[in-house]
């Protein structure tokens, strides 16, 4: 009662004492939904342009294939002609098909159908090493494909 | 003199700014980034069923990167028009496969509904990436471009429209049925028979 009567025509102060518990709540939500990606790439990857584009927004079912001519670094080595990194590595034509397998196979039974792979080709890239992936996909059976694009005007894309 | 004995507590009146430095860091790393591009799907087997000359359109990309329609040299601004024309066609006039919504000029050598007809695109080994992707930009453009034509018609919404909204997943569940069908019967009435092959003809 004694309480009561001291602060009667005083609010209580808003305690603050939780305010850290819920920006670590906060923080460790970004932390988990945060993918840092192994972004090194090792080939040049200039996107050709396209307008009649899908998004793929959910992340969950891409795998990745990147093209490209290698970066100055290696181009002593490797030459000027376009070569494929998969997951951080150079990669040979053969191991494609391999790859996406077994990203597809890391996957939950009920993404793997809808699991698309994501070409990420230069645009300087020779058809031959496209269509020689494309015949390692299919061989698997994945065969749902997207070439990934910049928007933009796609006659761009002509020198 | 009094001894103090205890250790001074931590203060943790700072803990919040700490952690609030962590969040804007990792709010400011998190890229949800989208990629998008031309969605595809490729083809099981090489089948090597019936397919009449005329419901096939021969797009064919050389090493030189010239484009040849139908056994004739394009450029690639006409390309898209070219398409619609000939999966608009409609040859039939009547009967089985007749098609009722096509406003094409019902040419005797071309397609005989958007059903039937098929666009092949080809391509040499030493083809550049980038015109590839120009002319497949141009060929998924006529489709789009026949399907919004469509859903305009019998939905007063253009066809990217309604993907759209479906994919926004702002939608009930019944409406998303409802999406569904109509992007189904839109999607029937122009199917995208675009196939990545070299097709033989009968």
């Amino acid at each position: 009662m004694y309480i009561m009567r001291k602060n009667k025509n005083k609010l209580p102060q808003v305690s603050t004492a939780s305010l850290p518990d819920i920006v670590f709540i906060l923080l460790f939500f970004f932390m988990t939904v945060t993918v840092m990606k192994n972004n090194a790439l090792l080939v040049e990857n200039t996107l050709p342009n396209a307008q009649e584009i899908e998004k793929l927004d959910k992340q969950d079912r891409v795998i990745d294939v990147v093209v490209g001519p290698p970066v100055k670094k290696y181009k002593s080595v490797l030459g000027s002609e376009s070569r494929i990194q998969l997951n951080g590595n150079f990669a040979g034509v053969n191991e494609v098909g391999f790859h996406v397998f077994s990203e597809l196979k890391k996957m939950p039974e009920q993404l793997q159908k809808v699991a698309i792979v994501s070409l990420k080709i230069d645009k300087r890239t020779q058809m031959g090493i496209v269509n020689d992936i494309k015949e390692e996909l299919k061989e698997i059976g994945a065969l749902k494909i997207n070439y990934t694009t910049f928007e933009g005007d796609a006659l761009s894309n002509l020198p | 003199m009094a001894i103090k004995r205890e250790t001074p507590e931590v203060n943790a009146g700072s803990m919040a700014d700490i952690a609030f430095l962590l969040l804007i860091f990792f709010l400011v790393t998190t890229t949800l980034e989208t990629d998008a591009g031309l969605s595809r799907k490729l083809p099981t087997t090489n089948d090597p069923s019936k397919i009449k000359e005329r419901n096939l359109f021969r797009v064919n990309l050389n090493g030189s990167n010239q484009l040849l329609v139908e056994g004739q040299v394009l450029d690639i601004k006409d390309l898209r028009e070219e398409a619609i024309a000939f999966l608009d066609n409609g040859r039939l006039y009547s009967g089985d496969g007749y098609c009722s919504y096509c406003k094409g000029n019902r040419d005797d050598l071309s397609s005989d509904n958007p059903q039937k007809a098929i666009i092949s695109l080809s391509n040499t080994r030493e083809t550049n990436y980038g015109h590839y992707i120009t002319v497949q930009n141009e060929l998924v453009g006529a489709y789009n471009a026949l399907r919004n034509r469509e859903a305009m018609r019998i939905y007063r919404v253009s066809y990217e429209d309604l993907m759209a909204d479906y994919e926004d997943g702002k939608l009930s569940q019944e409406d998303k049925a409802v999406f569904k069908a109509k992007i189904e019967k839109i999607r029937e009435l122009f199917p995208k028979n675009l196939s990545e092959a070299e097709l033989n003809s009968k």
